[in-house]
């Protein structure tokens, strides 16, 4: 079984994000980026499934700018075989919505056959949480979102789920998409072998047009702010004052 | 001219940092109290290190190492050098000066160091001899075709964890034109060896956990497969492997002034008084600006030194020079940054005074920044006849 991993190229999550001057986003020239967190889960557990004997190769793909095989690379590093880059944009500072891509990773899917996707749930830039689901819709294949565990026996799956106020455990059938969460396992650091390795390995270059995907992007930002400053706190001399001024300011 | 890093040695700096990150920086508040670390935990970064391929990664393929450039070496020193000494001490980098082992020796010491078996420590510093090595009083004598080793060493750092040492002994004077000259042989001593002995060093204001012993000589016995190199070729073995160091000296100078240099730039975002960002005050500002020019002044200097090596271009001066702009580039950074801090940059609620205490060594091990200026100014004027 082939498994397919999109990763997507995104602000480090260590990097204070800044606001641009004009409000259309926030300044990603010249800020460390880096694959985004969920992806690298992703990553991590298609490489178990390779080792655990499940799957038999795993493919990176990253939709976006050139630099992305960046993140690629990372992914090639921390063991998949191959990887596939498909440029969409020019500028680093242009988010390629969900909707295009997932058109494309649908068509990355006809092309590649994989057994299961994995996603990240959602992409630490924008949060949108959406490309899994849209992929799945697009291929009409199943779909089983915030796994925190992944358990695949032949043409069905088992995935715990992470939802509000508990776990959910569903049983999908294969081909799927899993799109995972945080608790699921713990990437490695890419070993220096497999980074010196990482440079023979393949990495296909495509564009958004040989897919025959538009790009064009259907959303407009209105306006991009700070956070509100939070406000300072406050000393309590016990418990009871604690309870106390949490009741006035109704939060128990 | 190209200043960029391919995609292999981002990735390496990448990995390195999130290790530093990720396994050094939670134990380094431990360390820095207790003035030691645990041996399980020395141990367990060490097998996290030869897991991820990273042991001794200062060695060529050819004994086992992953064969690195000295530039990729360098920039694996420079991360390292954000985090504590002790502790990054596991990550492994044995001493260069290895590579001199003969066949049966290799077998013995070189190839079980870089598999992590053995560790190694380097003694060449006397109480009565510093920068002035030749003026070494250990000596081994001849006696039934073995050498008798007296005397002592003194600074000798990771010697607690160390399974045998690497020590530079007289062995000889030769009568010349400039007066009497010590001839210098390099020996492997076991821990162990009879009549050689590991006693507790002083204690550093720098580098806690990173502890300097004292090597004491009693009449030791070591046979001739002791000698790494050839008898009386100790400045030889020297010349040829030592400005490693130096140059680690001077990334890891770099890599700890950027983490300083992280604090001191968003504490002057922060901070107010007088209703704004201290940082917005010019002579605030102005540090800020003056420290992040030395400190890139310094990385491109250490880079392009390890660049000449790797070239095979002569870097003895280069080296010197990075060692020195560098160890004090970062004295000035961490000094500026408790500055910034105030009273609360003496504190250990942060790393701060830690990282003006660390910085004050980088200044005289591996040569004093006056004996650097010394190589630096002789390379320049002997050819000139001055
Ligand atoms: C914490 C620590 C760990 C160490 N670890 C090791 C180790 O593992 N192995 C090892 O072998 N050594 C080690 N050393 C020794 C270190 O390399 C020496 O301290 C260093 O070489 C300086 O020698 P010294 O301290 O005897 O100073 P000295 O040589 O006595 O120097 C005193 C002063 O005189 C100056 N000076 C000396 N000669 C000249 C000159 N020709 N021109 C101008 N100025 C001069 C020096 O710059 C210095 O300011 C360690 C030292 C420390 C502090």
């Amino acid at each position: 079984m082939k498994v397919l991993v999109p990763v997507k190229r995104v602000i480090d999550y260590n990097v204070k994000v800044r606001v641009k001057a004009d409000g259309t986003g926030v300044d990603l020239a010249n800020v460390k980026m880096s694959m985004n967190p969920f992806d690298e889960i992703a990553v991590e557990e298609a490489i178990r499934l390779k080792e655990a004997g499940k799957a038999d190769e795993v493919v990176a793909v990253s939709i976006g700018v050139k630099q992305a095989q960046e993140t690629l690379r990372t992914a090639l590093a921390m063991g998949a075989d191959r990887a596939i880059l498909v440029v969409a944009a020019d500028d680093v500072h242009t988010d390629i919505e969900p909707l295009a891509v997932a058109k494309i990773l649908a068509a990355v899917v006809k092309e590649e056959e994989p057994g299961i996707v994995l996603c990240g749930k959602q992409a630490i830039d924008n949060d949108m949480n959406a490309t899994g689901q849209m992929l799945s819709a697009l291929l009409g294949w199943s779909q089983a979102t915030f796994a925190s565990e992944l358990d695949i026996d032949g043409d069905s799956a088992k995935v715990t789920r992470e939802v509000d106020g508990g776990l959910q455990t569903i049983s999908v059938k294969m081909p799927t998409i899993v799109t995972v969460d945080l608790r699921l396992n713990e990437p490695r650091y890419a070993s220096l072998p497999n980074i010196m390795k990482a440079k023979r390995k393949p990495l296909d270059e495509k564009t958004a047009a040989d897919y025959g995907v538009d790009v064009t992007p259907r959303l407009e930002i209105v306006s991009t702010t700070e956070p509100e400053a939070r406000a300072a706190g406050i000393k309590v001399d016990s418990v009871d004052d604690l309870i106390a001024k949490l009741k006035d300011a109704g939060a128990v | 001219m190209h200043f960029g890093l391919t995609d292999e040695q981002e990735m390496i700096v990448s990995t390195v940092r999130s290790f530093v990150e990720n396994e050094i920086y939670p134990h380094e508040a431990m360390v820095e109290r207790t003035g030691q670390v645990p041996h399980e935990l020395g141990e367990e970064i060490k097998q996290k290190v030869i897991d991820l391929g990273f042991y001794a990664c200062n060695f060529p393929e050819e004994v086992g190492g992953p064969g690195l450039s000295h530039l990729e070496f360098t920039l694996v020193e420079r991360e390292l050098g954000r985090g504590s000494m002790a502790l990054t001490h596991f990550f492994g980098r044995p001493q260069n000066i290895l590579m001199a082992c003969n066949d049966e020796q290799r077998e013995r010491y070189l190839l079980p160091a870089v598999r992590g078996e053995r560790m190694d420590a380097l003694a060449m510093t006397e109480p009565d001899a510093g920068s002035d090595v030749r003026g070494m009083k250990c000596q081994a004598v001849r006696d039934d075709g073995d050498w008798v080793i007296n005397g002592s060493k003194h600074f000798i750092s990771g010697a607690e964890h160390a399974d045998f040492f690497i020590v530079f002994i007289a062995t000889g004077v030769d009568d010349t034109p400039k007066g009497p000259k010590k001839r210098i042989t390099t020996f492997l001593v076991d821990r162990g060896t009879p009549g050689f002995e590991v006693r507790e060093g002083y204690n550093s204001v720098s580098h806690k956990g990173y502890k300097n012993y004292i090597l004491y000589f009693d009449n030791c016995r070591l046979p001739d497969a002791q000698v790494l190199g050839e008898v009386d070729g100790g400045f030889d073995v020297m010349n040829e492997w030592l400005y490693a160091t130096r140059l680690t000296v001077a990334a890891f100078s770099v890599g700890r002034a950027r983490r300083c240099f992280d604090y001191a730039l968003n504490y002057s975002a922060e901070r107010k008084q007088f209703g704004q960002p201290i940082g917005k005050f010019q002579g605030v500002g102005f540090q800020i600006a003056d420290m992040i020019t030395e400190i890139d002044a310094a990385d491109w200097l250490t880079l392009a030194a390890a660049w000449r090596l790797d070239q095979g271009l002569p870097s003895n001066r280069e080296i010197a020079s990075a060692k020195l702009y560098a160890s004090e580039t970062l004295a000035r950074v961490t000094d500026t940054t408790l500055q910034i801090y105030g009273g609360m940059g003496l504190m250990d609620d942060f790393p701060i005074e830690r990282f003006w205490r660390d910085a004050r060594v980088e200044r005289i091990w591996d040569g004093t920044s006056e004996i650097q200026r010394h190589i630096i100014s002789r390379d320049l004027l002997r050819p000139l006849g001055a």
